[in-house]
């Protein structure tokens, strides 16, 4: 229990970094796929196809295999290009690209779904009403898209959110890096194991909250008819 | 191209057995998961308000932490305790077999219950009235009408579980098992081919997946075969 007090700031270090990966794979996670999303519905075929085939790759192997795959394999790529050990893939880069990749093609598929179930002729109707192309997409479908994926985003984010435990394997100091770190000096793994798994448990009882929120004020359309 | 197939010349085997212990684990912590989760899906919708609490609780906690940090908690985090250390389970608790069997299953148990739980909750409650009305015991409509009927409806959502679970245990890796992730790392170290080599390693993971994806398949179509043949 000493141990644990003494050892708490640095938990709290950890986390810090933890939330932080967690948040920036979500934002760009969000913006990749929605590119991915708009891929998939796009008139090209070879695109469509491609996006399809991206995404469902990523979705089939271990996030931990892309994690390594872009860890190790980044430093092998670089070394080939630029000579052995001039540029390494940092563990934030290569943490940040995996998580926001597998984020981002769970996430296309949401969107591509929310994006479908809103009707054509809403959209009609916008455009009928003499707003653009983009009014409409804004103003109309947006909002509803928004509405639409939000409960899929909530799992995305608490899946992404475990899986930044993963990055401490390739050495980037998160909260359960500084878990491993404190588990091996005070030789009481159970304890500070059990720390950050407690820690991790809050994170996600409170992201279900708040995503409980939003999704409410999300679908206030729907209770006012 | 040519060095591609030197590395699997070499590592073939490496790359054999890791997979078929990635399968082991998978099919083992799945049957294991499996019959732990019918009981904690009854548990989570029972009125008995002591066993209630416990079942959301494990089933809270085991989905709410990241995998690796349960994988730790078991394999480093049991020896903590003198009792256990000095207890007639410690050989087996050591082993990174059982440990990883142990967490894939109590995690595997704790989605699949979930899963089991919407399914009963979906099973039209005129089934149930109708298997009571006939004089079947609450067990017997359990076991005939509301299981058997529960299973074709998860058949979709539990196959998603499977495949999550065959994503989880490339974790094993990380307590010393050489199961496919681990087989893959040590060859992209050896070789120094980390991109071949765990190109080759998703291969393989996307091909178990596809391989978990059309066994469902072919049992959704099996067990509700008598909506086709209806029609």
């Amino acid at each position: 229990m000493e141990d644990l007090v003494a050892y708490l700031p640095l938990l709290i270090q950890g986390l810090r970094l933890t939330l932080l990966l967690a948040v920036s794979t979500m934002l760009l996670g969000l913006v990749l796929g929605m590119l991915l999303a708009l891929a998939k519905l796009s008139r090209h075929g070879w695109l469509a196809r491609s996006a399809f085939v991206f995404t469902n790759f990523m979705r089939g192997i271990p996030e931990f295999l892309v994690l390594l795959m872009i860890y190790f394999g980044g430093t092998q790529v670089l070394d080939t290009a630029l000579g052995p050990g001039v540029v390494n893939v940092s563990p934030w880069i290569a943490g940040l690209t995996a998580l926001t990749l597998v984020f981002a093609a769970y996430a296309s598929e949401t969107i591509r779904g929310a994006y479908q179930s809103v009707p054509k002729g809403q959209i009609e109707a916008a455009r009928a009403y003499g707003f653009s192309a983009w009014q409409a997409f804004r103003i109309v479908q947006l909002p509803q898209i928004w509405r639409l994926a939000l409960p899929g985003i909530g799992n995305l984010w608490q899946g992404s959110l475990k899986d930044t435990a993963l990055v401490s394997i390739v050495g980037l100091d998160d909260l359960m890096r500084k878990a491993n770190q404190a588990a091996q000096t005070t030789r009481a793994p159970f304890t500070f194991y059990m720390a950050a798994a407690l820690i991790f448990l809050v994170l996600t009882l409170l992201s279900m909250a708040i995503f409980t929120r939003l999704e409410k004020r999300a679908s206030k359309s729907d209770r006012r008819t | 191209m040519d060095a591609f197939l030197e590395m699997v010349r070499e590592y073939g085997p490496d790359f054999f057995w890791g997979t078929v212990l990635t399968i082991q684990l998978v099919v083992i912590s799945a049957l294991l998961g499996a019959a732990m989760a019918i009981p904690l899906a009854l548990a989570r919708m029972s009125r008995n308000l002591p066993l209630y609490w416990i079942s959301s609780a494990y089933s809270i906690f085991f989905r709410g932490t990241p995998l690796l940090v349960q994988f730790f908690l078991i394999y480093y985090g049991l020896g903590q305790f003198a009792f256990i250390r000095t207890s007639f389970l410690w050989p087996f608790l050591r082993e990174a077999y059982v440990c990883a069997i142990i967490t894939l299953t109590l995690n595997t148990a704790a989605y699949s219950s979930e899963v089991i739980r919407g399914g009963i909750l979906s099973v039209p409650r005129g089934e149930i009235e109708a298997a009571r009305a006939t004089g079947m015991s609450a067990f017997t409509a359990y076991r005939l009408v509301i299981l058997p009927r529960a299973f074709s409806l998860i058949l979709p959502a539990y196959s998603n579980e499977i495949i999550i679970l065959l994503k989880g245990t490339s974790l094993a890796s990380t307590i010393t098992l050489l199961e496919l992730m681990g087989a893959s790392q040590l060859a992209a170290s050896a070789t120094y081919q980390p991109i071949q080599v765990f190109a080759l390693a998703g291969i393989i993971y996307y091909c178990l997946t596809m391989a978990i994806t059309s066994l469902f398949h072919w049992l959704e179509r099996r067990y509700n075969r008598y909506m086709t043949l209806a029609r």
